[in-house]
C-alpha cells in the first residue's frame, strides 16, 4: 500500500500518522505539502493528518480544505481512492466538502485530551475490515471541537446508509450519553462519504499502534487498509 | 472602497461559546440579557471602486472562504 500523508502549516500529526502507515504496510509514506498540485504516481491512500492547520484560524480546517493539493484529493477521491482524514483532517473533509456536516467546539466547550472507547459499526468496508462488528476499541481523542453535526435530513441518510463506522460508546460497547464525552450527534466518531471511499474520524488510531503506546487497539484499521490492497493486488 | 462581512451562526445551531457569554453576562450583573450568539466580523478593503463588483467578490469570497454555509449566514455590505 502507498499511502501519501498531506502536510499543511499547524499540522502536528503527520508523523505519527507515517510511521503506523509504515508500521502496518511496510512502505515509506510520502509526504504531500499543501501548494502541490498532484499526489505522488500509484498512490493507493491519502491521509490528512490532525494538528492545528493554520492555527485553526477562521474556523478548523477551513483554510486548509482551500489548499491546491485539496483539488488533487478531490479528484483522487472521484476515481474511487481511499482518503482517511484524521481529527484536524476529518475538520478540513468537512470543510472542502467531501464529507457532509461539520465539526463544533465540544458541548461541554473543553479541550479533551484522553483515550475513549469507540464501536466498530461494521466491518465490511475498508476502514473497517481489520476489526468485527460491534468490537469496542480503545483510542485517544486530542481536540476541542470534535462535535460532529449536521442537518436531521444527512444524519438519517448517514444512518440509513450505514456510513457511521466509528461511534463513542463505553468501555462495555454501550453507546449513551455519558460515552458522548463531546456530544456529537448520534456519538458519531467517524463517518465515510456516500460512496464509501473517504472516512474522516476524530480519534487517533495511529497512536495505538505500537506496544509503548500501552494499547494496540488502532492497529486493525491499517493493517485491514493494507488487506484491502493486498486484495486487490 | 470599504467593506464588512458579516458572519453568524444559522437558528437552531447549537452556540455553546455563546452560551458561555451570556452566562457570564448574567454573573455580571447586566440586566435583560436573553440570549447571545457569537459571529465573525471580516472588514475588508477593495481595490474595486464599482459597488456591484464589489459585492460580487465579497459574496464569492463569503462563500467560497468567510462561512461555511452549512451552519452559518453571512451579511455583505459596502460601507464607502
Amino acid at each position: 500500500m502507498k499511502s501519501a500523508v498531506l502536510v499543511f502549516p499547524g499540522i502536528n500529526r503527520e508523523r505519527d500518522m507515517a510511521r503506523a502507515l509504515k508500521l502496518a504496510s511496510g512502505n515509506e509514506t510520502a509526504m504531500v505539502w499543501h501548494a502541490e498540485t498532484a499526489l505522488p504516481r500509484g498512490t493507493d491512500l491519502v491521509v490528512v493528518p490532525g494538528g492545528f492547520s493554520y492555527g485553526d484560524y477562521l474556523r478548523c480546517g477551513a483554510i486548509a480544505a482551500r489548499a491546491p493539493v485539496m483539488d488533487a484529493v478531490r479528484d483522487f477521491a472521484a476515481k474511487g481512492g481511499l482518503v482517511l482524514g484524521v481529527c484536524n483532517g476529518f475538520q478540513i473533509l468537512c470543510e472542502s466538502g467531501l464529507l457532509p456536516g461539520v465539526l463544533m467546539r465540544n458541548a461541554g466547550l473543553k479541550f479533551v485530551c484522553r483515550d475513549v472507547h469507540m464501536k466498530v459499526e461494521r466491518s465490511d468496508t475498508p476502514f473497517t475490515r481489520g476489526y468485527n462488528a460491534g468490537q469496542v476499541i480503545r483510542v485517544p481523542v486530542a481536540h476541542g471541537e470534535g462535535n460532529y453535526e449536521a442537518d436531521e435530513e444527512t444524519l438519517k441518510r448517514l444512518e440509513g446508509e450505514g456510513r457511521v463506522l466509528y461511534r463513542y460508546c463505553s468501555t462495555d460497547g454501550v453507546v449513551d450519553e455519558a460515552s458522548n464525552f463531546n456530544g456529537a450527534a448520534h456519538s458519531i466518531a467517524g463517518i465515510v462519504n456516500e460512496r464509501g471511499n473517504v472516512l474522516g474520524m476524530m480519534p487517533h488510531p495511529e497512536n495505538h499502534v505500537e506496544e509503548i503506546m500501552g494499547c494496540t487497539d488502532g492497529r486493525g484499521l491499517f493493517a485491514g487498509l493494507v488487506q484491502q490492497f493486498e486484495k486487490a493486488a | 472602497m470599504k467593506a464588512r462581512v458579516t458572519v453568524t451562526l444559522k437558528s437552531g445551531i447549537l452556540d455553546p461559546q455563546g452560551k458561555a457569554i451570556e452566562g457570564a453576562l448574567k454573573s455580571l450583573g447586566v440586566d435583560g440579557i436573553a440570549s447571545v450568539r457569537q459571529g465573525k466580523v471580516f472588514d475588508i478593503e477593495l481595490a474595486a471602486t464599482d459597488k456591484a463588483k464589489a459585492e460580487a467578490a465579497l459574496k464569492a469570497a463569503a462563500d467560497k472562504l468567510l462561512a461555511n454555509t452549512v451552519i452559518e449566514n453571512y451579511r455583505v455590505e459596502v460601507l464607502s
